[in-house]
């Protein structure tokens, strides 16, 4: 079997779980003996201290630079090609009637002396401020356009495409190749924009749902909003969870010095934007902070409403217990959940959800959102409805005050984890594309 | 020939209700809850299944004979909901046919953490037989058949020469729970559960991958009567919602109830006997000797069910810490609160043993995970702690 895969962000450079699942599932299809071609957009160019760079071995994109940190990542696939494509897309970037969610508010935060890089195609991330404006939907065609010149190189049985941004690219490729499509539905506009859902956006995924042979969604909860909202046929719509990287495991055993703390931590970390469900949290902890004084909590990540929570939790007045960290990475994860007692994950719709998986992999116990995907598989956690602010507060002042049920939790919580494997979702994935294959 | 003695646990906690750490208001128990679901298994199986009884007694003339243990959780919320359950029972009473056995109360793990507190809810439990039915209880079984052999000193040392335990295989080894023995250092006998034949009954009645489905009672009646030589009971220890709720009026569980003691009674010495009648009729046939505790929970017939993470161990112990301090502040109702909130399905509620296929554990469980349960429960006891203040 082999499958030209339309991907996103590889190590070191992942912002999001859309990043850790494609390079995941990746590698777990490599284990389970499946060739790809992984199309990769090429990440946009700036000051970043990473300096970022493609693999490219084929000689179809020779001229690109030397690649150095995808080295090490890209030998240890027997099965894998990475293809970069000089495309500026920012998987998280919404169109220019909203703000950029993403890389803007992390130049703000970081490292506001940055002048603006000139870059060739899109000034996406370059400059505080600035917007896709209306090239997000032209570089997304540009896109396209190039990925589909790759193909000619190319053979293979299935195109894999990850979320819209890719989905026409994945059409054009399907149709040229005759080969089936099948579509990996990691978040739905639904999800992202809380119900104002943008058109032309809807109208990528539709179409790409609808010309997908198969279409795999990341949970239940994912899969009915496909079946709800798009229209689609249930009967080509699977379900395939997502994973947690053995490496991280092993990672999270290398001891880091102990922080020495008095207070209690409470995490939150991810993208600050509406999904992620920022301002529930900042609710729920001056409910906790009513009843509990030694208690901080720690707010990670950066987006588009990090000003708004900063200013919230001061109009709150417990702007002295909320700490801001800005987008974290590496060791800094690490550290931060080391410290954390708890970690939250308040979204408001979330398609899927790795990072309590990741959490319960560094032993830390997870209050998840019942709108999340991964509330369907995990058992030892404790769930809320994102908006029951007082009951989200009621179970952190439980596991902060009650040792036994932070160890009950972290106990058995960090024996679950060890069940979602890549390796297992790779396997889903083959059978998904036999039946895309077998349907033909 | 072969005794077949029927013992039927009756038991409904008092479910919490919703308690957060903001709540104000001392009132703990969910009775919207409690009362819908006494209720429900009044009308499936505590009242079709007292007439099933009672009509079997008569038919055969008191030769039918069964024992039951009601807690007084139970009794209260009866009285409070389903007045009628009561007379249903005092009818059952009045046969001669039935012995009612003693018990804690409020059906709690009292035993493991407060003697007193086991003395004091066993005599309680017994001037509430003494009240309802006219009947002294003279055996005794723990809460979930929590036995060991200091229990047995324990019941002993209350009058009681027979006690209830579980005939768990890895004491009995070669033996048989068709035989009675003795506690070690004691006159107390023992009724040993067959808990094959019983969760025939209780648990496979109705599963039909189970290669003995269909069961009749004739083909049960047979099987007691393959004890024959090898002991001379069958203690057929269950749950009375058995008849009626956990195996739903369709399975035919009424009927299996209805023709099995024809089907015993028909082969040549056979009978019903209760608790007392078979500690009185049979002689011990040795020493039972149970220095760890066992119970009649899941497949591993120990406290893990109550006791087998730390938050079980946790709220039990914050729970019985207590004590003094309730006792010594004379306050009534908090005293009857704390003692509620002994009752073993609290921490039942808790066990993250099987999570996932603990089919047993969510029966009735008023949580979506142990988390929760223990989240409330200590919640409730915060307030109560409050309330000595």
């Amino acid at each position: 079997m082999k499958i030209f895969m339309l991907g996103w962000e590889f190590p070191p450079f992942i912002s999001g779980g859309l990043g850790t699942a494609c390079f995941g599932l990746t590698r777990g299809l490599d284990r389970v003996g499946v060739d790809i071609t992984f199309v990769l957009p090429r990440p946009i160019e700036n000051a970043d201290a990473e300096h970022v760079r493609i693999l490219s071995p084929a000689s179809a994109t020779a001229g690109r630079r030397a690649e150095v940190p995808y080295a090490t990542i890209a030998s240890e696939f027997k099965h894998v090609t990475i293809r970069g494509v000089d495309a500026a897309l920012d998987p998280y970037a919404r169109p220019s009637d909203e703000p950029s969610t993403h890389q803007t508010e992390r130049r703000v935060a970081e490292s506001p002396a940055i002048p603006a890089q000139p870059a060739p195609v899109s000034v996406l991330g370059n400059s505080p401020g600035s917007h896709y404006g209306g090239d997000m939907f032209a570089e997304i065609e540009r896109y396209a356009t190039l990925a589909t010149n790759l193909v000619s190189h190319e053979t293979f049985d299935v195109v894999h495409a990850h979320d819209w941004m890719t989905y026409l690219a994945g059409i054009e490729i399907a149709r040229e190749s005759r080969r089936p499509l099948v579509v990996h539905v990691h978040s739905t506009e639904f999800d992202r924009s809380g119900f104002h859902v943008n058109q032309r956006i809807y109208d990528i995924e539709r179409a790409g749902m609808h010309a997908a042979r198969r279409i795999i969604a990341v949970s239940y909860l994912t899969r009915n909003i496909i079946l709800r909202h798009y229209g689609v046929d249930p009967r080509k719509v699977d379900v395939v969870y997502n994973a947690i990287d053995d490496d991280l495991e092993e990672q999270s055993r290398t001891e880091l010095p102990p922080i020495a703390r008095d207070d209690k931590i409470v995490l939150f970390l991810g993208r600050i934007t509406m999904q992620k469900g920022p301002e529930y949290f900042l609710a729920a902890a001056k409910r906790v902070l009513e009843v509990m004084d030694n208690v901080r909590f720690v707010m990670a990540g950066s987006g588009d409403l990090v000003r708004r929570m900063i200013e919230l939790a001061a109009e709150m007045g417990i702007g002295h217990k909320v700490l801001f960290t800005g987008f974290l990475r590496g060791d800094d994860v690490r550290r931060v959940f080391q410290m954390a007692d708890l970690y939250v994950m308040p979204s408001v719709s979330e398609p899927f959800g790795i990072a309590p998986l990741e959490a319960l992999t560094h032993d830390v116990p997870v209050l998840i959102s019942k709108q999340s995907g991964v509330a369907e598989v995990l058992t030892h956690a404790l769930k809320v409805d994102f908006w029951d602010v007082d009951e989200m507060a009621n179970k952190i002042v439980a596991v902060l005050r009650h040792p036994p049920l932070q160890a009950t939790l972290r106990e058995h919580g960090s024996i679950e984890v060890q069940r979602f494997s890549w390796q297992d979702a790779a396997t889903r994935c083959l059978q998904v594309y036999q039946t895309a294959c077998g349907s033909a | 020939m072969a005794s077949v003695c029927f013992y039927f646990q009756i038991h409904q906690p008092q479910r919490l209700r919703r308690f957060s750490i903001f709540e104000q208001d001392a009132e703990y128990f969910d009775a919207e809850a409690n009362s819908a679901i006494l209720r429900k298994i009044a009308a499936k199986c505590y009242l079709p299944a007292n007439t099933v009884i009672s009509e079997l007694i008569e038919k055969h003339d008191g030769r039918f004979r069964v024992a039951f243990s009601l807690t007084g959780v139970f009794v209260e919320q009866c009285e409070r909901y389903a007045p009628e359950v009561i007379d249903s029972f005092q009818q059952l009473a009045e046969t001669g046919a039935v012995e009612f056995l003693a018990e804690t109360y409020y059906h709690s793990l009292s035993f493991l953490y407060s003697r007193d507190e086991f003395v004091h809810q066993v005599q309680r439990h017994v001037e509430l037989m003494q009240r309802l039915f006219g009947q002294t209880p003279i055996v005794f079984r723990n809460t979930e058949l929590i036995y060991n052999n200091a229990i047995a000193k324990a019941a002993a040392d209350l009058g009681y020469q027979t006690v209830l335990c579980e005939g768990a295989d890895h004491l009995l080894g070669y033996r048989s729970p068709a035989y009675l023995y003795t506690a070690p250092g004691t006159d107390v006998k023992l009724l040993l559960k067959n808990y094959r034949l019983s969760d025939d009954i209780a648990f496979r009645f109705s599963s039909k991958s189970w290669a003995d489905y269909p069961l009749t009672a004739e083909k049960f009646a047979r099987w007691i009567g393959d004890v024959d030589g090898q002991g001379y009971v069958v203690n057929l220890f269950m749950d009375y919602e058995t008849f009626g709720e956990h195996q739903w009026a369709d399975t035919g569980i009424f009927d299996f109830l209805r023709q099995l003691p024809a089907a015993v009674l028909e082969r040549r010495g056979n009978d019903f006997k209760t608790p007392s009648e078979l500690s009185t009729y049979y002689p011990s046939s040795g020493e039972f000797d149970v220095p760890h505790m066992i119970s009649w929970a899941d497949t591993e017939r120990d406290l893990s069910a109550w006791l087998g993470n730390a938050m079980q161990s946790n709220a039990l112990h914050e729970l019985y810490r207590l004590e003094p301090a309730i006792k010594e502040s004379g306050d009534e109702q908090l005293l009857e609160d704390w003692r509620l909130l002994q009752t073993s399905d609290h921490f039942y509620y808790m066990s993250t043993k099987n999570l996932g296929d603990g089919t047993v554990h969510k029966y009735f469980n008023p949580y979506d995970s142990p988390y929760d349960s223990f989240i409330n429960f200590m919640n409730v006891l915060d307030n109560l702690r409050g309330r000595l203040e």
